[in-house]
């Protein structure tokens, strides 16, 4: 790591934190932007489209070199993913595994950066604040659980139809057989469905938040020793951290596609 | 730490990358992935025919071989049998053309001595009568001696 905190908040180490956890932002209240993780999460959805886009126009079957390679093996291992994880067939399920994959590791990948440089850059040039990691503001993994929970509900009504997905709501996960018992149990199914159906985006989004939240806060603490000793716990958490941006980059992917298998399943019978 | 209209942004940026990513890698990668692993397949189950074909091909091959060779086998004993009765025909047509040759000619040669002998007899007769008739003269009656004079010819 740098010694560039001094330069850039010299304060002393609250101040420092908290202006590394301080997103450029305009608005105020809900309507704040924070235009540094737009700009970071859009950025990479550029490059990876640009790469996509280069790689898919220009594919050689025989003779497949660099990032063709690099791409057909985390295709196929997404792919193998799907099939093993979503039953039936829907076209929107591989690319999405994949963007999600790609962009969630990249985004994560941007905790490796050495947490002052880019801020560094940005404070030359007069930018004051500047949080790198998209992924570890709440608001995009929350986008992308949002996302996908959207596509839950559209996966389960195309599936259970919307009677099927009401009934869904209704009687389930407390089934009975006696009419009155059932309408009693009703409060109570829908209760626990929405608590079910709600926990699955919220829970991927905060995991992933709150691990590479907690990933980028380490760094953090780690820049704040000196500068001599630095290497030695900022080179172990960097490596333990590829670990953790591909796992939380593949979790987040196979909790995506888990979940939309299970709601394109047709409802079972009452059981 | 709240959520924000960033959220909303990000959605959107989601949206549209996953959509660019389906149609412009996802779809034309695993479309040439599994026209490569067809290829692939439908290259090996060829290379499997083929070899399979030429070890049929093979084994027609040293059959013809054996084939051939018996052929050749059997053409040159018949070619020799033939040629050995050949010989044998041509042995006996010259014995026997021989054998006649020499039959012709014993026969021209006796028919030869019959002649000259018939001829020397005649000659002999003649001269000893006319030599008889010099000495003898009248004396001799050639009636009456006839039968002497057969039987001298007889003789001769």
């Amino acid at each position: 790591m740098n010694e560039a905190h001094e330069t850039v908040a010299g304060h002393g180490p609250v101040e420092y934190i908290q202006h590394h956890l301080h997103n450029l932002s305009i608005g105020e209240g809900f309507w704040t932007f924070h235009i540094d993780t737009f700009f970071f999460a859009f950025g990479i959805a550029i490059l990876i489209g640009f790469v996509a886009k280069k790689i898919g126009d220009n594919l050689n079957p025989d003779n497949p070199t660099g990032m063709q390679n690099l791409l057909e093996i985390i295709l196929e291992f997404v792919g193998q993913q799907v099939k093993d994880a979503f039953n039936g067939y829907n076209p929107l399920i591989g690319p999405l595994a994949l963007t999600i994959f790609v962009w969630v590791f990249l985004m994560n990948a941007m905790d490796l950066l050495p947490v002052d440089l880019l801020p560094w850059v940005a404070t030359e040039m007069g930018i004051p604040y500047l949080k790198v990691v998209p992924t570890a503001n709440l608001d995009t993994p929350l986008s992308l659980a949002a996302s996908v929970f959207m596509l839950i509900v559209i996966f389960n009504i195309k599936a259970k139809g919307g009677i099927g997905f009401v009934n869904m709501f209704l009687f389930h996960p407390f089934p009975a057989d006696n009419p009155v018992v059932k309408i009693i149990l009703i409060p109570f199914n829908i209760m626990m469905t929405t608590i079910e159906e709600l926990s699955k985006p919220i829970s991927m989004g905060l995991r992933l938040f709150g691990n590479m939240f907690a990933g980028e806060l380490i760094f953090i603490l780690i820049a704040l020793l000196p500068w001599w000793v630095q290497f030695i716990p900022g080179g172990l958490w960097a490596i333990f951290h590829i670990l953790i941006i591909t796992l939380q980059a593949f979790i987040f992917m196979l909790l995506t596609v888990v979940y939309l298998g299970m709601a394109n399943q047709a409802l079972e019978a009452d059981h | 730490m709240s959520i924000t209209v960033t959220l909303f942004g990000q959605m959107i940026t989601f949206g549209i990358l996953v959509l660019f990513i389906w149609k412009y890698l996802w779809g034309p990668m695993t479309t040439m992935m599994e026209d490569r692993t067809k290829r692939i397949a439908d290259g090996l189950a060829a290379s499997e025919r083929g070899k399979q074909d030429l070890e049929i091909a093979q084994q027609r091959a040293a059959q013809r071989l054996r084939e051939a060779k018996q052929d050749a086998a059997d053409i040159v004993n018949a070619a020799n049998k033939r040629a050995s009765e050949i010989i044998e025909e041509s042995k006996e047509q010259g014995r026997q053309e021989g054998k006649r040759q020499l039959d012709a000619a014993v026969a021209e040669i006796e028919q030869e001595i019959n002649r000259a002998k018939g001829d020397l007899r005649r000659h002999f007769i003649n001269l000893t009568l006319d030599t008889a008739k010099k000495v003898l003269g009248r004396e001799i009656d050639a009636s009456a001696h006839n039968d002497i004079m057969n039987e001298m010819i007889k003789k001769l």
